[in-house]
């Protein structure tokens, strides 16, 4: 068995155009900063990208949005991007907009292997239409589906030959639950140590789940609002 | 007077009890924090992943790898904790969280809360805001009482697409702290020197005065 890649650009080589990407991180927070840049640089297009936020102008996803590579966006939230701004308005980008906890949860079925679940999340509002809505102890709940990935694209501190991840600190956000849903699962790792380095009890995800993994390089971790105590 | 941000922000925190676990929104939300009393152990949660979140770092402690739902840096104080999106929208749905603050720009009399979207303007997402509100047992409102046109935000029903129905229990302004009950605005703290007159001008929805309203002690 060889999951190991020797970079971003070989470890994405079967990304064609059309295919369905799940992005971990949240903001600019635990990116694959690695493989958005191999993404602009082989240049698939007609992308739908499953990812919490859509970056911003010149950083993560925002760079794909710059070079039209995405269709269509799966998120929470998109402030902070004024290209994604226009081309929404300009209906040159589709957006899909899901509650965060449903987004991550939506995820999480799909890694779990369980095709729907109930959640109260926008019941009675938009979110809500056309969904299957049903009451649990008198409370109202609205059916939502699992989402899955052609390939989930994630960025973890520490990875092992096995494909074995560890995260550092606010970066597991979506990345955990992703790196679980993939069709194929492409990690890239601040640090690539040999299999047994580490310790089975400090591992988030479990090789299983990761096809692929490859030692990043010239991480910029961009800070979206850097504040300080005065 | 009315109250500025920070003054709301001192109110809200007086629902604060020790041992509160609280998510706080962006905005004066977020303020909250700022005020919470001595000897009291709050355990701030940030939807991204973190349980005891702390204070901004000073310039020196700044890790990009920590950062809070408005993607500000932060800290984490000791005995605080890392979990993922799933797992942090897990405790949001199960209940676990004692106090949910947040913003909106409009509030119905039978609790119903919009704070996401203005259509055929920019819209940026609900974010966590829909999960939150559908969850929470006790969620406060912190907002300015009308919008930059004057107009009441507490209103008899919401105009902009819902985040939640009939889900806010209490409302603080800059004029006043509300309880929904009952489909009415209850009255219950005036900000201090403003009149029941103004709160009653500037309120669109069913307002309950009681004969004796206090002024807030912040």
């Amino acid at each position: 068995m060889n999951k190991v890649f020797k970079d971003a650009l070989s470890a994405i080589f079967d990304i064609e155009s059309g295919a369905t990407l799940m992005l971990g991180g949240f903001g600019l927070n635990g990116i694959p900063e690695n493989m958005i840049s191999a993404l602009v640089q082989k240049g698939p297009d007609r992308l739908t990208c499953i990812s919490n936020n859509a970056g911003v102008d010149d950083f993560g996803i925002g760079l794909m949005l710059k070079t039209k590579q995405v269709k269509k966006m799966i998120s929470s939230y998109v402030g902070e991007n004024k290209e994604f701004e226009k081309q929404l308005l300009s209906q040159e980008l589709e957006v899909d907009l899901v509650p965060q906890g449903t987004l991550a949860t939506r995820i999480a079925m799909a890694g779990l292997g369980i095709p729907a679940f109930f959640t109260p999340a926008g019941y009675g509002t938009e979110v809500a239409e056309g969904k299957e809505i049903r009451e649990f102890n008198g409370k109202m709940y609205l059916m939502e589906h699992a989402l899955h990935a052609d390939f989930s694209l994630v960025k973890a501190w520490k990875g092992d030959t096995l494909g074995n991840l560890v995260f550092r600190k606010t970066t597991r956000n979506f990345s955990v639950a992703m790196a679980k849903a993939g069709q194929i699962t492409i990690a890239e790792v601040e640090e690539l140590v040999p299999a047994g380095e580490i310790d089975p009890d400090d591992i988030h995800v479990p090789g299983i789940y990761v096809h692929r993994i490859f030692q990043g390089k010239d991480y910029e971790k961009r800070i979206e609002k850097v504040t300080v105590q005065l | 007077m009315a109250l500025d941000k920070y003054g709301i922000a001192k109110r809200i925190a007086k629902e604060l009890q020790d041992g509160y676990y609280v998510n706080l929104g962006i905005g004066i939300p977020t303020l909250v924090s700022n005020y919470i009393p001595e000897g009291m152990t709050i355990m701030l949660q940030s939807e991204n992943g973190i349980l005891g979140m702390g204070p901004y770092p000073t310039q020196s402690d700044i890790d990009a790898d920590l950062i809070n739902a408005g993607k500000e840096t932060v800290t984490v104080i000791p005995g605080g904790a890392f979990f993922d999106s799933v797992e942090s929208f897990g405790m949001i749905r199960a209940g676990k969280i004692n106090l949910t603050v947040l913003g909106a720009m409009e509030v119905a009399q039978n609790g119903d809360i919009a704070s996401w979207k203005i259509p055929g303007k920019m819209v940026k997402g609900m974010g966590g805001a829909m999960d939150l509100v559908a969850s929470a047992k006790n969620i406060i409102v912190a907002m300015q009482h009308t919008n930059r046109e004057g107009e009441s935000k507490l209103l008899p029903q919401c105009s902009l697409p819902l985040t939640g129905v009939g889900c806010v229990t209490k409302i603080v302004t800059d004029l006043g702290v509300f309880e929904i009950k009952e489909n009415a605005f209850h009255l219950i703290e005036r900000a201090p020197g403003v009149s029941i007159e103004e709160i009653q001008s500037k309120t669109e929805g069913k307002l309950i005065v009681p004969d004796f309203v206090p002024e807030m002690e912040i």
